[in-house]
């Protein structure tokens, strides 16, 4: 009872009413963001590092980038049918789409990525495993269109950026919950991407060239400050919405979320930005595979923070 | 024709009636509402009131949970009526994370996302919606904004200057006004409230009901094998199960729900 003794004197009370109706987006929907973010990210971090540097610099790369991105876009999309509550009409997005909706333009727009990304993943495999089914009419096929993999590329990098982009359109229609705000979740989603992507391809850069390593490092410094430095601004200076302050309690000293929220800060941000550039100048890859993984961990708890404290404040 | 809702709230003296009226008319199951009835305690001791604030679907002229729908299943009507199309609706939750009044609740089922119609069924046919009818103080008043000559249009008329809608700052032009309504009753981070002291803020329901949290596989199944019948969700107190079988029935709690 001790809570009650709290209630200001001239305060009013709701003394009947129905229970709210808590999380309604929850951890599905998180893992859904965190894996999208891996998915777009290794291509976007990918194409830049491949526009940069000789192939030779990054052997795996090629078949690598691809083959995480088709792992990561399946748990994102998995995930996404099953927080459905009637999953199997799925199909009903493709087949009445509402174009207004971010929901109906994503699906499409991430179906269409994750299609031309088993084509990459498959090209890629044969490519790299040239001695795999050799004498298979399919595995003879795919390798005679090997080109197909460089000509589609272009394509998959100019439609990661809308696939990255478009869960923040949905989080903006979702006029309800006023912490998102549109142009911020953009760029946050944007940085995300840059966070994972950067953070995965550490995992496998053990045999890369040292400058190739280094523009990963950079990369997930700078992505991991900025995404940081934009937690922060909306942390101390959200004061212009009675909802935002309201919802931002929950992360604010005494708040269910505050653990929660500090140890994604310290793990996703703070420590990979310190070994990563501590990394740039002495390079020490054990502690950048654990940046890499503190960073993914971090980016989780991040993205849950964000995605439920909105949906905890009472709407009527 | 624009059909809208106005609730004086001056007039409601919370008798729940226009709850369960369409509580019963809807078939609403239980844990969710349509609509519902919200009291607020203002004042200090010996100086205090009680407010009741029915709440509903505001039917919004620009309203985000149509926008976000991904298959239209959230559809506006001829009359301005936000309508549900359940057996198009995919259950992703959209319209419920868009809503700014907290309206649209997941039926647990149908497993699909649904809200108050104004009774779209019962307006086709002439009728008013239900809890309109209920209402014993007429405190509820339904009709077409549009033809000045409505009792609704003469009744805003008639209390310019005391008409409010919920949000206005959202921008969504909601067709649902009330009279005598204030900060306390329509913005609901102005008042305190305290989870766990307040009627329903722990609800119980058999597992025969529908659970809101039932198992990923069976989204899957249930609509290839079946799922609960279609008189479950209703049960009377005779066809309650009797104490031994109830024990086998797990109720479950829901905390926070």
């Amino acid at each position: 009872m001790d809570h009650v003794s709290t209630i200001e004197a001239t305060k009013a009370v709701v003394t009947l009413d129905v229970p709210l109706p808590g999380i309604i987006w929850g951890w599905m929907i998180t893992l859904n963001m965190w894996a999208k973010s891996i998915g777009t990210g290794v291509i976007l971090v990918g194409a830049y590092l491949m526009h940069k540097h000789k192939k030779e610099d990054m052997p795996n790369l090629r078949w690598l980038m691809p083959l995480i991105s088709f792992i990561a876009l399946n748990v994102f999309l998995f995930f996404t049918l099953i927080d459905l509550h009637q999953p199997l009409r799925m199909v009903n997005i493709f087949l009445h789409p509402h174009w207004t909706s971010a929901i109906t333009v994503g699906a499409w727009m991430a179906s269409l990525f994750t299609g031309l990304i088993m084509v990459m993943t498959v090209i890629g495999f044969f490519d790299e495993f040239a001695g795999f089914r050799k004498n298979c009419s399919i595995a003879k096929t795919v390798r005679s269109k090997s080109g197909l993999y460089e000509k589609v590329f272009p394509f998959v990098v100019f439609l990661a950026f809308p696939v990255t982009m478009y869960t923040a359109i949905i989080m903006a229609q979702s006029a309800a919950r006023e912490l998102w705000v549109p142009g911020a979740e953009v760029i946050q989603m944007m940085l995300a991407a840059l966070m994972v992507g950067s953070a995965s391809l550490i995992l496998i850069a053990n045999d890369w060239s040292k400058e190739a390593r280094k523009d990963l490092a950079m990369i997930l410094a700078f992505s991991v400050m900025f995404s940081f430095l934009m937690y922060m601004g909306e942390y101390f200076f959200s004061y212009k919405a009675a909802e935002v302050e309201a919802t931002l309690e929950y992360v604010h000293a005494g708040g269910s979320y505050f653990g929660q929220f500090w140890a994604a800060m310290v793990l996703g941000y703070i420590i990979p930005f310190f070994i990563s550039m501590a990394s740039m100048k002495n390079e020490n890859r054990t502690m950048m595979k654990f940046a890499a993984v503190t960073t993914l961990v971090g980016l989780y708890l991040a993205k849950s923070t964000w995605l439920e404290i909105p949906q905890m404040i009472p709407l009527s | 024709m624009k059909l809208g809702f106005l609730v004086d709230l001056n007039l409601c003296m919370g008798c729940k009636g226009c709850e369960i009226a369409c509580k019963v008319e809807n078939e609403v199951p239980l844990s969710s509402w349509r609509l519902r009835v919200k009291y607020i305690d203002i004042g200090t001791f010996p100086d205090t009131s009680r407010s009741f604030t029915p709440l509903r679907c505001n039917h919004c002229e620009n309203a985000p949970c149509e926008r976000i729908c991904p298959v239209s299943a959230l559809h506006y009507l001829d009359n301005g009526i936000v309508n549900v199309d359940s057996s198009r609706c995919i259950g992703c939750a959209g319209c419920m994370m868009a809503c700014p009044y907290g309206a649209i609740y997941m039926d647990p089922e149908s497993n699909t996302a649904d809200k108050c119609t104004y009774c779209a069924h019962r307006i086709e046919t002439g009728l008013m919606p239900a809890c309109v009818v209920a209402c014993p103080v007429e405190a509820n008043i339904f009709g077409d904004v549009e033809d000045e000559t409505s009792q609704i249009s003469r009744y805003i008329m008639a209390h310019q200057g005391n008409i409010q809608v919920r949000k206005p700052e959202k921008h969504t032009d909601p067709k649902h006004y009330y009279v005598g309504g204030g900060n306390n009753t329509l913005n609901p981070l102005a008042h305190e409230r305290i989870e766990g002291y307040g009627l329903f803020n722990n609800i119980t329901h058999l597992d025969t009901i529908g659970d809101p949290h039932h198992s990923i596989l069976d989204r899957f199944l249930t609509p290839i094998f079946g799922g609960h019948h279609d008189n479950e969700g209703n049960l009377g107190f005779a066809d309650m199960p009797n104490e031994s079988e109830h024990g086998k029935h797990d109720a479950h709690e829901e905390g926070g729900h």
